[in-house]
């Protein structure tokens, strides 16, 4: 009896002990992997506060004290301000982002909503034909796209950049599946009886019960149109800068002359990645969230 | 009993809102995805250049240039440079994909394995997602300038590299011995797969992760009733059941990768012209329709056709061969069980029971 009891005891321990070594391990693993995400990052900001020469000479993982003048010179030298206008940058990527955005989760799940509550004869070939150019790459019409808008005389103007996002066939199924699990119709039935109107039902009813589909799919439309760096370069063709969004100013700088200050441009780099660093810091959660639904690969 | 409001509501057709709903979606698509696919299509059969010759229909001389070439040498180099990028792209995608599959699909495990006691889970989660979000163009920039040799140093990477004693500096002349990550063709083709797989390992991690938790939790506790080591686990229920998942990665990892356009356009140090080593097909396309002095629109979109193509065929046989191992395995099994059926039936005399 006691020999049993010794050899079951002995058992255990060895697991415990061997989960307790697999996990650090692992852990240590993980941390390596962290290192490895966020040391281009780290880098990036520690040099924007360094001066050229020191970046040149050495790499460092301690902030330097040229941060003032670095912003001193992005901001006001006009050799830099020529290719690279932080606000200007912001201003045009947020209003094409923010249109975009919010075009793009409005009608996506008025386009759900319609295929979901209503009944008709095109409902599900419809719906089909969405799930159909979900796989299209956009490098594939591009071309047509290009070669139609040049045609229209809308190159060089944010239209091809905000109102092709009404037409999000990954967002509308997204939508549609949300539905299907919590949207009961009998809400839609309740709110005829008592004398509401199809859009106002949608809009006051069927939206606010929506909003943790809509927030999660705005979130991934904010990103991927702030991120967009392909459509805007081949659209805005003339290379006005008044127009040009902040990834394209990031690309300019690549391929300038004039910008020979290294703390300078790591500064330019950092601020173009800020804004979409910060709301990943402040809604990491609904994203990991969001991603494990299914979100959309860009 | 139905009121009689319940009732009128019920006799009413409603289905003319959902056209209503669905109009602004394709009246959208249409204009700004439809057709200029087809135009795609339409361009690819005419010519290149000039105003006139961009309205011109040439038939398949813009398929015959890109896919067999001719004698003549601006022809024969369209050619040349369409198999170049092809071959760019496969490698590129190759290079990453390998590395963060195995990567992804070995963190969504550990993950995901409730015995494991590992402390903040939540925030390597975030962590590794992270490099995900960030715009494509400044990390392309940023990794320019990592990796790329200023005017009177070696640059950050390699420094580092000198640190760790990988990269050497000749004692008098006080040169470093660097890599070129940038011009070489192989270490800058190594610097773009691990971009690409820096960015994209995150989301692919989250994915398989979701998909394993999709699956029954009594298999695995039945395993670790049975005794099953953590590889058994792995070959006999996580990686069979994941298949359909790991599919669906593959098919938008294989379109992803035939649309590498950012990373692979920015990598480069010579202003204006992308280093040949890198030119996927996306920028072969790309470099095509923007070129502003005589755009080679038939080109461009004979191109884009074949790209078409290619990814309706990779995301067919994918679809095909997963849904078809599952159907199979289904079949199987139920030929089996009406065979015992017969059998028992037989024994018994034939009596149902």
């Amino acid at each position: 009896m006691s020999n049993m009891k010794s050899v079951y005891g002995t058992g255990k321990d060895n697991y415990t002990a061997k989960i307790r070594l697999k996990s650090t391990v692992l852990f240590i693993w993980f941390v390596i992997l962290t290192i490895i995400c966020l040391l281009p990052i780290y880098i990036l900001i520690i040099n924007a506060t360094r001066e050229n020469s020191e970046i040149a000479n050495g790499i460092s993982f301690i902030p330097g004290t040229n941060l003032g003048k670095n912003i001193t010179k992005l901001f006001k030298d006009v050799n830099y301000r020529t290719v690279y206008d932080v606000w200007i940058g912001y201003r045009n990527s947020l209003f094409i982002t923010g249109f975009a955005t919010v075009f793009t989760v409005f009608f996506s799940a008025m386009t759900a909503y319609g295929i979901h509550v209503y009944d008709f004869k095109l409902k599900e070939i419809s719906y089909t034909v969405i799930l159909l150019v979900m796989m299209v790459p956009v490098q594939v019409t591009s071309a047509g796209f290009v070669s139609f808008m040049l045609k229209l005389k809308l190159t060089d103007t944010y239209w091809p950049l905000i109102v092709p996002s009404i037409a999000a066939p990954a967002v509308v199924y997204f939508m549609r599946s949300y539905m299907k699990s919590s949207f009961p119709l009998d809400i839609v039935e309740a709110a005829r009886i008592d004398g509401c109107n199809e859009f106002r039902t949608f809009v006051s009813i069927a939206i606010p019960m929506m909003k943790p589909a809509i927030a999660v799919q705005a979130i991934f439309a904010f990103i991927a149109s702030w991120n967009n760096f392909y459509t805007p370069n081949m659209i805005l063709i003339s290379s006005k800068f008044k127009q040009k969004t902040l990834p394209m100013m990031v690309s300019a700088i690549q391929a300038s002359d004039k910008f020979t200050d290294y703390g300078a441009i790591y500064l330019a780099i950092a601020l173009s990645i800020l804004p979409i660093v910060i709301v990943y810091i402040l809604l990491s959660r609904f994203i990991i969230a969001g991603v494990a639904l299914g979100g959309v690969k860009e | 009993m139905a009121s009689a409001a319940q009732r009128r509501i019920k006799s009413i057709s409603y289905a003319k809102y959902g056209y209503l709903f669905i109009l602004p979606f394709f009246i959208v698509y249409f204009i700004f995805q439809l057709w200029p696919l087809i135009n795609t299509f339409i361009i690819s059969f005419k010519g290149n250049g000039n105003a006139e010759a961009l309205e011109t229909y040439v038939g398949f001389d813009n398929y015959k240039a890109i896919l067999f070439g001719g004698e003549n040498r601006a022809i024969k180099m369209v050619h040349q440079k369409f198999l170049a990028s092809l071959v760019n792209t496969v490698i590129l995608w190759v290079g990453n994909f390998i590395p963060q599959i195995i990567l992804s699909l070995s963190l969504a495990v550990w993950f995901t394995e409730a015995n494991l006691k590992i402390p903040g889970k939540g925030f390597f989660k975030i962590v590794m997602y992270l490099p995900n979000i960030i715009t494509a163009a400044s990390v392309a920039v940023l990794f320019l300038q990592l990796c790329g040799e200023a005017e009177n140093g070696p640059g950050a990477l390699n420094l580092l590299l000198n640190k760790m004693g990988v990269v050497s500096q000749d004692a008098t002349s006080e040169k470093y011995d660097t890599i070129k990550f940038i011009t070489g063709v192989w270490q800058s083709r190594g610097v773009v797969m691990f971009i690409q797989t820096w960015m994209w390992f995150g989301n692919t991690m989250i994915m398989l992760m979701s998909g394993i938790q999709g699956i029954n939790p009594s298999l695995f506790e039945a395993a670790a009733i049975d005794g099953a080591s953590s590889g058994q686990v792995f070959r006999k229920i996580t990686f069979p059941l994941l298949s359909p998942i790991m599919a669906y990665t593959l098919v938008t990892s294989m379109i992803g990768g035939l649309q590498m356009f950012d990373i692979p356009y920015l990598y480069h140090k010579d202003p204006n012209k992308v280093s040949d080593n890198l030119k996927t097909v996306a920028v072969y396309i790309y470099e095509y329709f923007h070129d502003i002095v005589s755009p080679k629109m038939g080109y461009a979109g004979a191109a884009s056709v074949i790209l078409f193509f290619i990814t309706l065929v990779l995301g067919c046989i994918a679809f095909y061969l997963t849904r078809d191992k599952d159907e199979i395995a289904k079949k199987k099994q139920r030929k089996k069980i009406a065979q015992q059926a017969k059998r028992e039936s037989k024994q018994f005399g034939g009596l149902s029971i």
